[in-house]
C-alpha cells in the first residue's frame, strides 16, 4: 500500500477546513475548538492540530490531505505535517489584504523546508470584494513561474483544478 | 476587481510596491481619521497628491516652499483666484520668475512629503481607483517610486516584521527581471551596495549576511528593503534540485513515481 500526502496551508481563516471537506470521501477528521481570541473572532471554531482527508485511488494508492491550524502558536505543527509531503497548497483569503503577509510568511517557512512543489489557491474569487489575481500575485511576491490558481473551497470542481494542477506541475519536475 | 484594504495591515509602502510593479494608473484615496487624501499614479509612477482639506494650489505649495513670499502668495490670492494652477505656472514661467524645472520640483517634493506622511500612519482604510486622473487644471509630475519605497522600507525596525517577511536565511535572492528598471539609479546605502554586490542565486541570504559582517537583523533589513522596492526576489539556492520526492514517495523509480502521480491526477479528474 502507498501512501501519498499533499498539505494544506494558509493564514486563519483561508477555507484550508473546508478546501478538504470539498474534496475528501471520508469525513473530515479535523481538531476544532472554539476561538480564544478576540482578534481571530471572524468565525467560532479553528483547526488547532491538523485536518485530515482522504482520497483513494485503488487498492493500492491512497492519497491523504492535511490542513495545517492556522494560528500562530500552532507553527511547530508545520514541520511535522511537511515531512515526506508530496507538494503543499497555499490557501489565501482573496478577500482579506491583512492575512497576505502572513500567507508570505507561511510559504516562504514552507519553500525552506524542502525542494517540494506547491501551488497558491486565491480563495474566495466569487466575492465582490475580492483582489484580482495580478493583485495578488505581486502582493504575495510570487514569481512569475508559480501558480497562482482562483479557487472556491465550497465548489468541489476548483479544489480538483488546484490538486489536478499540483499534480501536473510534480509530474513536469519528475521529468 | 476591488483593490482595497486597511492601512493597519496593508501598509503604504506595500501599495507603493505593487502599484510600482503592475505600474498602475489611477488614485489610491485614502480614508483616515475623516479625512480624505488622494495619491494618483500614472503607470506605476507617482503624479499627485492631495493631503485631506490641506490646501495643495501651487501658490501654497509655492509659499510653503519659500518661493513665494507671503505677500506675493496673498496678493495672488486676491487678484487670481480663479487662475489654473496650470495657467498660474505659466504665468510666473513666462514672467520669468520660476523657471518650469523650479515648480516641477517644488510640487514633487510637496507630493512625496504627503505620501511620507502616510509612512508611520497605521490607521485609515484604502481603495485603488483604477484610471482615476486629478482635475486636468493640476499640475502632475512623474516620479519613480523605488527610491520613495527604500527611504520608507529604512524606516522600519520591527524585528518581529522583518522575521515575518524573511523566516529563512538559508533561500537565496536574485536580481527580477523588469523592463526599464535601472540599479544605478536606485539611491542605495554604503550597507545596501555592499549586499548587492552578493546578489546571486548561488549565496544564501545568511551567506551574504557572514561576507559582509552583518548581524540577522542586518541582513533581513537590507533585503526587505530590496524586495519591498521589487529589485529582488527570494528563491530557492541554485543547485537545489526542483523537487525531492524520496521520503514522500520513496523507493520508487522515477517511471513508478510518474505512474502514481498520474493515478491520482486520473482519480481526480473522476472525483
Amino acid at each position: 500500500m502507498q501512501n501519498v500526502k499533499i498539505v494544506v496551508t494558509g493564514p486563519f481563516n483561508a477555507g484550508k477546513t473546508q478546501f478538504i471537506r470539498s474534496i475528501s470521501e471520508i469525513d473530515v477528521v479535523n481538531t476544532e475548538r472554539k476561538i480564544s481570541s478576540k482578534a481571530e473572532m471572524v468565525k467560532s471554531q479553528t483547526t488547532v492540530a491538523m485536518d485530515f482527508g482522504r482520497i483513494t485511488v485503488d487498492d493500492e494508492l491512497i492519497l491523504y490531505l492535511f490542513g495545517t491550524p492556522g494560528q500562530r502558536r500552532f507553527d511547530f505543527m508545520w514541520e511535522i505535517l511537511s515531512e515526506g509531503m508530496l507538494g503543499f497548497v497555499v490557501m489565501v483569503d482573496s478577500t482579506r489584504p491583512e492575512t497576505f503577509r502572513e500567507a508570505r510568511r507561511i510559504l516562504e517557512t514552507f519553500r525552506a523546508y524542502a525542494p517540494t512543489p506547491y501551488i497558491v489557491a486565491a480563495n474566495k474569487q466569487d466575492l465582490p470584494d475580492a483582489w484580482d489575481l495580478g493583485d495578488m500575485r505581486l502582493a504575495l511576491r510570487l514569481a512569475d513561474d508559480v501558480h497562482l490558481l482562483p479557487c472556491v473551497s465550497t465548489d468541489k470542481e476548483t479544489v480538483k483544478k488546484v490538486l489536478i494542477t499540483l499534480l501536473e506541475s510534480i509530474l513536469e519536475m519528475i521529468g | 476587481m476591488a483593490l482595497k484594504g486597511n492601512l493597519t495591515d496593508f501598509p503604504i509602502l506595500q501599495i507603493l510596491n505593487l502599484v510600482n510593479l503592475a505600474q498602475k494608473t489611477g488614485t489610491l484615496v485614502i480614508n483616515h481619521q475623516d479625512l480624505v487624501s488622494l495619491i494618483t499614479f500614472r503607470n506605476g509612477k507617482l503624479t499627485y497628491a492631495q493631503y485631506g482639506g490641506e490646501d495643495g494650489s501651487l501658490v501654497a505649495v509655492l509659499y510653503r516652499a519659500k518661493k513665494l513670499t507671503k505677500n506675493q502668495a496673498q496678493l495672488i490670492h486676491q487678484k487670481a483666484a480663479e487662475i489654473s494652477d496650470k495657467q498660474l505656472g505659466l504665468m510666473l514661467v513666462n514672467a520669468r520668475y520660476l523657471s518650469q524645472a523650479e515648480i516641477l520640483t517644488c510640487l514633487q517634493e510637496y507630493y512625496l512629503s504627503i505620501v511620507k506622511r502616510f509612512f508611520a500612519k497605521a490607521e485609515g482604510v484604502f481603495e485603488f481607483v483604477a484610471d482615476r486622473m486629478p482635475p486636468a487644471v493640476k499640475i502632475t509630475v512623474k516620479l519613480d517610486l523605488e527610491n520613495v519605497i527604500i527611504e520608507g522600507t529604512r524606516q522600519m525596525r520591527e524585528l518581529e516584521v522583518l522575521q515575518e517577511e524573511i523566516p529563512s536565511l538559508e533561500m537565496a535572492v536574485k536580481f527580477k527581471d523588469r523592463q526599464g528598471m535601472d540599479i544605478r539609479n536606485l539611491q542605495l546605502s554604503v550597507q545596501e551596495w555592499q549586499v548587492v554586490k552578493y546578489i546571486t542565486p548561488k549565496n544564501t541570504i545568511r551567506q551574504i549576511a557572514r561576507a559582509n559582517h552583518m548581524n540577522d537583523l542586518e541582513i533581513r533589513r537590507v533585503i526587505y528593503t530590496l524586495l519591498q522596492a521589487g529589485i529582488v526576489e527570494m528563491v530557492r539556492v541554485a543547485g537545489t534540485p526542483k523537487i525531492d520526492l524520496s521520503t514522500a514517495i520513496p523507493n520508487q523509480t522515477k517511471k513508478e513515481q510518474r505512474s502514481i502521480i498520474n493515478r491520482l491526477i486520473n482519480r481526480l479528474k473522476t472525483a
